[in-house]
């Protein structure tokens, strides 16, 4: 517990550089954003009116000051693209991305890791090549184009996958938020129809994400089980006589597991912030689109609040991930 | 689907089918809105804000003023083609107002409100909540006090609430843009006290109205979130119009081009806003979709040459350039036949409107001659162009380069970010520009007054500078007559062909694509889609 504590310490220093450098990098940037927001027919007061409106006329260091006063009380600042709070934008969209990435990822895992054992077990075999190449396909093929390649087949030509207007079909409702996940929502209060009408839009984009993820997952299964399978400890276990599926699934896959679910880590927290264009591709209302938005129109507070949300996502993900490495090795729970 | 919308007609059936006692109309009013009665829009963005009147609100925000806010009055409407109905700019009729009249000194115009005319709190409008909205327009600036300020209304003195239902606008000048500029999307009108009340004591209620509908128009909004949707629903009470026939409209914000294509291709939305013109080419080829197609008003593409630096001050190299043009691949080649050709004209303005062909056409042997007549030696430049216009500007400058090159002139191209776009203009150091502008107003002397007056706003793009120019465009905005106005147009229209700043290359049309079932589609200066009078089925 205090070693968890002193690790959540160790990365306020991060969290601060972070702010700090999101916040000159916005305001140093080339973009104006008054001028963007001025309108085309603007005169050089009405720029001169909203520059003062935002607080972009005063000092860099007052700007900052101010910055950090309110993020302190839980402000993030107003977003121009959408005339929201950060706060609320980020609040109402963060789950769909994280819906969104957790399924791609499950999706990716149900595929990856069986693959990357078979390939390690049966080294040279068809099945060892038939993950290289599959591998090779995911991860060479820009997600974009897989999937409007998806939206193509599956909803163009076969009409299967229902229209990718976003997370619900036009003329349903949301569940009542509860923690934001439609599946979940959907399923806490018993309504079935939603929870499948929300499944069904997920299942394209969340097979994009995980055709992308397939690769690094399957590659470090591979290559974790080949080094484990190689080991001193699986020879013995062998010799003693243990099946095979024993031996594989119960001690050298809970062994290869500790680099997986590293990499796990890492993979999700790249998804979360690379599916901008799973998400433009689907309509899909989750913070990627909306940060890149931002940034095309050089609106700073959400970038910020973007790029805040997702340093403290990954210092908190980093934190689970040790979290489960300890309870998978013991070895971990002593350093 | 088909489930579904059977379970969505089904209770509408069965309120109808047993209409003993009950009035038919009432019936309908209580029953859910039926798929028929609900219109499904993808468009690539929606608003960021519900009052257009705000400082910073995006082009969709005039659709939300459209439909949920009410005018005195809009521009009379008439038919285009079979499937667009589009406007007379100069010709007005009554929308919250009833009938008005101009003073017989020509000083004033006088408006008499719908009695019956009600916001949607249920409260009935007044001179009051007039004066209030058009006080807020000229007063709050940014977009909206420019806009009105186009037609001469500048102050707040000039709105009069002379009793309940009578108001009256004195005019600062003679200004023929004043009762037209009354009709485009800003001058609309907030119910006052609803808006007061929940100012929190902000003077004009900024943060109250840009999240919440306040006022009296056809339709409410039901939901909104920004960015995902905004969700409209029928104000059955409204006075101004006929009865809209749709009671719900859902507007989903779709960002990816392709995509949006696919809905409108497979029937699942009713109306696809805003497809590349390579998209509305081949919905067009396919011919299984209504497409209207309407050449915007007063709009073009060009390119701007800066005729204040070197070397593009000088007229015959500009004219040169103006006849290397590649303008028939530019129209085929970036706007897939998308437009209206702005070149190949007669040598004087076959009419006085704009835009009107210019002269020019491509003709490299005239080009080399002009060029060597400039004797202005080979040289190297910069072509800038909007990355946000990219599927058009992108393959418009690479034509222009290409068509360039034989005259010695080396284009670098600069694709500069949206966000950066108004900034590099505002700088006036560009040499050369690839952009598109068209006013709500159409009429010639209110382009060339934002792109050609020497008071050198930032659409002066060339920063173009001639006092025959200055004077032309001031005696046509305020000409006391047809015939010094014919005359003033005329001149600067010419003036404009001769000296080139601005290489006009097409019109270009405005596009949307509908299902076959969609009827009534009305276009407004302002673009944006008008759901009063759509039907579907």
């Amino acid at each position: 517990m205090r070693g968890l504590l002193l690790r959540l310490a160790g990365s306020l220093p991060a969290l601060v550089a972070v702010i700090i450098v999101t916040f000159v990098l916005t305001r140093v940037l080339p973009g104006d954003t008054a001028t963007y927001f001025a309108g085309p027919t603007a005169s050089a007061e009405s720029i001169a009116q909203i520059r003062a409106e935002l607080g972009l006329d005063r000092p860099l260091p007052e700007q900052f000051w101010s910055y950090v006063q309110a993020l302190v009380h839980g402000d993030l600042g107003m977003s121009l693209t959408t005339g929201q709070p950060v706060l609320t934008d980020i609040l109402a969209r963060l789950p769909a991305s994280a819906e969104l990435t957790l399924c791609g990822l499950l999706i990716g895992m149900a595929i990856a890791i069986p693959l990357g054992i078979i390939a390690a077990v049966r080294q040279g075999s068809l099945a060892d090549h038939a993950c290289r190449v599959i591998v090779t396909a995911g991860v060479s093929l820009p997600v974009f184009f897989t999937g409007l390649l998806l939206v193509y087949v599956f909803y163009f030509l076969l009409g299967w996958s229902p229209a990718p207007l976003g997370r619900l079909d036009a003329f349903a409702s949301p569940p009542p938020a509860v923690t934001g996940f439609y599946l979940i929502d959907a399923a806490l209060i018993g309504d079935w129809e939603t929870w499948r009408g929300a499944a069904a839009q997920l299942i394209l984009p969340a097979v994009t994400l995980g055709l992308f993820a397939l690769a690094p997952i399957a590659r470090i299964t591979r290559a974790s089980m080949l080094a484990v399978l190689g080991a001193e400890f699986i020879r013995t276990a062998r010799a003693s006589g243990l099946s095979s599926r024993t031996l594989i699934l119960t001690y050298a896959l809970r062994n290869a597991l500790l680099p997986v679910v590293t990499t796990l880590g890492m993979v999700f927290s790249f998804l979360l912030g690379a599916n901008v264009l799973v998400e433009k591709v689907f309509a899909w209302p989750g913070i990627g689109s909306y940060a890149v938005e931002a940034l095309i129109a050089s609106d700073g507070a959400p970038v910020q609040g973007f790029v805040l949300t997702m340093a403290i996502l990954y210092i908190l993900l980093n934190l689970a991930i040790d979290l489960v490495n300890r309870a998978l090795d013991p070895r971990a729970r002593h350093t | 689907m088909k489930r579904r919308s059977f379970l969505k007609a089904a209770p509408a059936i069965a309120l109808a089918a047993p209409a003993i006692g009950a009035a038919p109309r009432d019936a309908a009013a209580q029953a859910a809105p039926t798929r028929n009665e609900t219109l499904l829009l993808v468009q690539e963005y929606g608003p960021n804000s519900l009052d257009m009147q705000g400082i910073g609100s995006s082009q969709p925000v005039n659709g939300v003023a459209l439909n949920c806010y009410d005018r005195l009055v809009r521009f009379k409407r008439k038919p285009f083609d079979d499937v667009t109905t589009s406007f007379d700019i100069k010709a007005l009729e009554p929308e919250l107002a009833e009938s008005w009249q101009e003073a017989s000194d020509g000083t004033s115009v006088t408006f008499k409100i719908r009695a019956d005319a009600r916001f949607h709190s249920g409260r009935s409008v007044t001179a009051r909540d007039v004066k209030w909205s058009l006080d807020r327009a000229v007063s709050i600036g940014g977009f909206a006090t420019t806009q009105m300020a186009a037609g001469s209304l500048e102050k707040a003195e000039q709105f009069v609430a002379v009793d309940d239902k009578t108001f009256r606008v004195d005019f600062l000048r003679r200004d023929k843009l004043t009762m037209p500029n009354l009709a485009v999307t800003i001058p609309f009108v907030f119910d006052s006290e609803k808006a007061i009340a929940n100012s929190g004591g902000d003077v004009w209620a900024k943060d109250y109205l840009k999240n919440n509908i306040c006022g009296g128009g056809a339709f409410k909004v039901e939901a909104w979130r920004p960015g995902t949707e905004t969700i409209y629903s029928r104000f059955d009470d409204w006075k101004s119009g006929p009865l809209p026939k749709l009671r719900r409209i859902i507007a989903r914000d779709i960002p990816s081009p392709s995509t949006r294509r696919a809905l409108i291709e497979r029937g699942d939305a009713d109306i696809s806003y805003g497809l590349p013109p390579k998209d509305f080419k081949d919905l067009v080829d396919a011919g299984r979709l209504k497409v209207s197609a309407v050449p915007v008003p007063n709009a073009i593409w060009y390119v701007a040459l800066n005729a204040a630096l070197p070397p593009f001050n000088n007229v015959k190299l500009r004219q040169a350039v103006a006849w290397a043009m590649p303008y028939e691949h530019i129209l085929q080649g970036s706007l897939f036949g998308r437009g209206v050709p702005m070149w190949g004209g007669p040598s004087t303005p076959a009419e006085l409107k704009w835009p009107v062909p210019f002269p020019y056409s491509t003709n490299i042997e005239r080009a080399r001659a002009l060029m060597a007549e400039s004797g202005v030696a080979p040289f190297s430049t910069t072509l800038l162009y909007d990355a946000g216009s990219g599927t058009i500007g992108e393959p418009m400058a690479v034509l222009i380069k290409e068509a360039l090159a034989p005259l010695g002139i080396t284009i670098e191209l600069n694709k500069i970010p949206g966000a950066n776009f108004r900034g590099e203009l505002n700088k006036k150091t560009a040499p050369m520009v690839i952009n598109r502008f068209g006013g709500w107003l159409d009429w010639p002397d209110y382009f060339f007054f934002w792109n050609y007056h020497g008071n050198n706003s930032i659409f002066n793009i060339p920063s173009y500078q001639n006092p025959a120019m200055d004077r032309l465009i001031d005696a046509a905005r305020f000409a006391p007559d047809e015939a010094s106005y014919d005359t003033n147009v005329r001149g600067f229209l010419e003036l404009g062909m001769h000296d080139v700043p601005f290489v006009p290359i097409v019109q270009p049309y405005h596009d949307v694509a509908m299902q076959r079932t969609i009827g009534g589609y009305q276009f407004w200066p302002c673009r944006e889609p008008d759901f009063r009078y759509l039907t579907k089925g």
